[in-house]
């Protein structure tokens, strides 16, 4: 009785004992969420475009915080006064270096291996991956740095409300996060459902072969998502990087898009993000009421056990549809 | 004339036999003592490591280039990075170990684990400083392990103390709440059988917040439930990004920083990731920090202004890099010690062996190596490994760690019992565990 006690019961009547810690809980995973939702937007772009799982999405992370910094302190030694002037130099050149990656993707990774089975396409990404730690590691070494917010005019500090007797912190630079996501999230929408290229794209995502004889090509679209994933990386390398360092483990945080692409699905959009919404609060949730039950500790699997356990009712994730084929 | 095709496998194959020859160790000429180095400058935890490496291999370094080794025998470095990956480590360990190493240094307690068996049978010593197996530090039954100046079991002892005496007496800890955030892996887990132990015999509460590696950057959880369990201290047992993203989220939510309490591994820049909050936080010592000695004059000058290293010039003096250089200073004076014993230039584990088994550095000798005041005096036995040698606490003002206390020494009247319970019970479950027979010395 005790233990039903504990896992059915105990919870809620914290939540309701606590709201403020309730309130700052869900702030927390809708932050995360958010921030996952990044990621695995990453991966659903470049899925989308040429059904690739993009295993470097991590590294392209890392590798574009570690260059947006690696830049500024350039062109500091260069006599650049230290400041916005020299942080939004360097922005601008890590979105060209993204820019020039994606390029060299789809020449040196894509474009040999088109008609090639999925899984070599997919083993081709292990190899950049590789390649991206190797020559990140080479260019900027492996000590980590400091994520230049500030510079950025991203805020820093936190506001409070009290509540209940207790308060609720939040970050600014989590408010900024939840923001620039939301915007990002819109834009790219609007950008793939919108525009021409866009179109281009879902035609690509459909098929290749029909996408072809209509003249799309394929090469460009690759270039453009390659680079639409850079820029997300780039974004979330800043979001991360601010919240702790720019450092190797940040490719580690990536794996956390895993559990929200089996929820969402490989190819929606709103499914990353609607996943990494309940990845996010799920896991803090569950970490911090159900958590203590088990050793705490429970959050690098509770995410799975969640996707796991939406697949149970609904195996084609949140907005896949169902595939019927007929044998 | 060479097609497309040809010119791409030609270079591929020059590729590879470049590949080939630049990771291949140095040669290790005749006379000369090999002393392989198991480093991380690359991954999640190089942020730790990367000092670490530069100090140790800088001091040997040193030795080479100013006193053409030791007792004129060259010193072969050769470093292997593992990424503090274990199955890397264990790699490494292989690559190596036919190369006859006189000492393996894995730094990692997860690589350590799994060599302390292999080292009896390879003949080759284990050097897992403040690190490891804590109950390793009894000779009698690891005679191949040496895990000087302190086991994490003394560490935990030390803080409690230092809180204890904080508080107004070790009594005082009876009813309070001791919160302990760890990497969740085989270093952080090491001190937990003691602090629950302790938990019983001081009456306090233990509170245990792990995170995983895969969490290190994401502690909110963590930290939230800190918030709400509200401990009177927090521990850290962590590494790499665990740590200044642990100071950064003690921080977010207002935790008092002087209660902020960690083992021996947090660095400047673990502290200063907290911004001018962090005033407070503090962490154990047992060396100097700075670059105010005789021993770094002769790095820098023999060194790094020869540009024989990697390092970069603004880690010299850093805590960590200073761990670097005493750990390589054990390893000197091992081999120094072990050349005495075995009447050998070029000597060989077992010699190496005896050597550490007869480590007695005092003042007077750290005065001869340049490293006058750097730290305590370390002397171990064939019974003790360890030597549970005093500590201190240091504080984080905002640009650096001041020492904020004397000698903090474990209470061994605790840590002791568990200690050769610890060493029975491994024993018992390795089931075949040989009786040592390795003689002891008479200096021991």
């Amino acid at each position: 009785m005790d233990i039903l006690y504990k896992i059915f019961i105990d919870p809620f009547m914290q939540m309701g004992g606590a709201p403020d810690l309730l309130v700052q809980t869900l702030w927390e995973g809708l932050v995360a969420g958010m921030l996952y939702a990044l990621i695995a937007l990453g991966f659903v772009l470049i899925f989308k475009a040429s059904g690739v799982f993009n295993f470097a999405q991590g590294i392209m992370v890392v590798f574009a915080a570690l260059t947006l910094v690696g830049v500024y302190d350039l062109l500091r030694g260069a006599g650049v006064p230290s400041g916005w002037l020299a942080a939004y130099l360097a922005l601008a050149i890590a979105l060209g270096v993204m820019g020039i990656l994606a390029f060299a993707v789809e020449r040196v990774v894509l474009r040999p291996l088109v008609n090639q089975p999925d899984i070599i396409l997919f083993m081709a990404t292990f190899g950049l991956t590789y390649f991206l730690i190797g020559f990140g590691e080479f260019v900027f070494g492996g000590n980590p740095k400091r994520m230049i917010a500030g510079e950025l005019n991203l805020p820093s500090g936190a506001v409070e409300f009290k509540m209940a007797g207790g308060f609720v912190a939040m970050q600014k630079i989590d408010i900024a996060a939840v923001l620039i996501v939301s915007v990002m999230v819109a834009g790219l929408s609007f950008f793939f459902q919108r525009t021409r290229i866009g179109r281009a794209l879902r035609a690509v995502a459909d098929s290749h072969k029909a996408a072809l004889s209509v003249g799309i090509s394929l090469e460009q679209i690759w270039v453009v998502v390659w680079f639409a994933a850079g820029i997300v990386a780039l974004t979330t390398g800043i979001m991360w990087g601010a919240r702790s360092e720019v450092s190797f483990s940040l490719q580690i945080i990536a794996l956390k898009a895993l559990p929200v692409l089996i929820l969402g699905g490989f190819t929606s959009i709103p499914g990353a993000i609607v996943g990494g919404l309940i990845i996010g609060i799920g896991e803090k949730l569950g970490e911090f009421y159900w958590g203590p039950l088990l050793g705490s500790g429970i959050e690098s699997w509770l995410a799975y056990f969640i996707a796991l356990l939406f697949l149970l009712f609904r195996p084609q994730g949140l907005f896949g549809e169902k595939i019927i084929e007929r044998i | 004339m060479l097609g497309l095709r040809n010119i791409k496998t030609t270079m591929i194959a020059a590729a590879l036999v470049a590949g080939t020859v630049a990771t291949s160790p140095p040669a290790t000429a005749q006379e000369s003592i090999y002393v392989p180095l198991f480093t991380y400058r690359t991954g999640p935890f190089s942020g730790s490591g990367i000092y670490i490496a530069e100090g140790m291999r800088d001091y040997l370094e040193m030795l080479n280039q100013r006193d053409g080794g030791i007792g004129g025998v060259k010193l072969a470095l050769e470093e292997c990075e593992t990424g503090y990956d274990t199955k890397k480590g264990l790699e490494c360990y292989e690559a190596v170990k036919d190369k006859k190493p006189v000492v393996i240094n894995p730094w990692s307690t997860g690589i350590t684990l799994p060599l302390i068996p292999r080292a009896a049978v390879d003949k080759v010593p284990v050097l897992s400083m403040a690190y490891g197996l804590s109950a390793a530090a009894i000779g009698d039954t690891f005679p191949w392990i040496f895990n000087p100046p302190a086991t994490y079991w003394d560490g935990a002892s030390m803080i409690l103390n230092y809180i204890g005496e904080k508080e107004g007496g070790i009594d005082k800890l009876k009813g309070k709440t001791i919160g302990y955030i760890y990497l969740d892996a085989g270093f952080g887990k090491e001190p937990i059988p003691l602090l629950e132990q302790l938990a019983k015999d001081y009456g306090y509460t233990l509170k245990l917040y792990p995170v995983a590696a895969t969490e290190m950057q994401n502690q909110s959880s963590q930290w939230l439930n800190v918030r709400r369990d509200r401990p009177d201290y927090m521990i850290m047992y962590g590494w790499g990004a665990l740590q200044p993203t642990a100071v950064k989220e003690a921080v977010k939510i207002n935790y008092p920083m002087d209660k902020f309490v960690s083992i021996w591994w947090a660095s400047e820049d673990d502290a200063a990731a907290g911004g001018p909050q962090s005033k407070g936080f503090k962490v154990l010592n047992w060396h100097a920090v700075g670059d105010n000695l005789p021993a770094i004059a002769d790095i820098k000058k023999h060194v790094t202004d020869k540009n024989l290293t990697q390092t970069d010039k603004s880690h010299i003096g850093k805590v960590l890099y200073n761990r670097g250089i005493y750990n390589s200073m054990l390893i000197a004076e091992g081999i120094r010690n072990a050349q005495k014993l075995s009447g050998k230039k070029v000597i060989t584990g077992e010699d190496m062996r005896r050597g550490l088994e007869t480590l007695n550095i005092d003042a007077a000798r750290y005065k001869e190596m340049g490293l006058e005041g750097f730290a305590g005096p370390v002397k171990l036995t064939c019974a003790d490994h360890n030597g549970h040698f005093a500590t201190y606490m240091q504080e984080w003002d905002g640009s650096k760690y001041v020492k904020v206390s004397g000698d903090l020494k474990a209470s061994m009247d605790k840590v002791s019992p568990l200690m050769n319970a610890a060493a029975k019970e491994y024993t018992e479950k390795a089931g075949s565990w040989p009786k040592r027979t390795e003689a002891c010395d008479k200096a021991s």
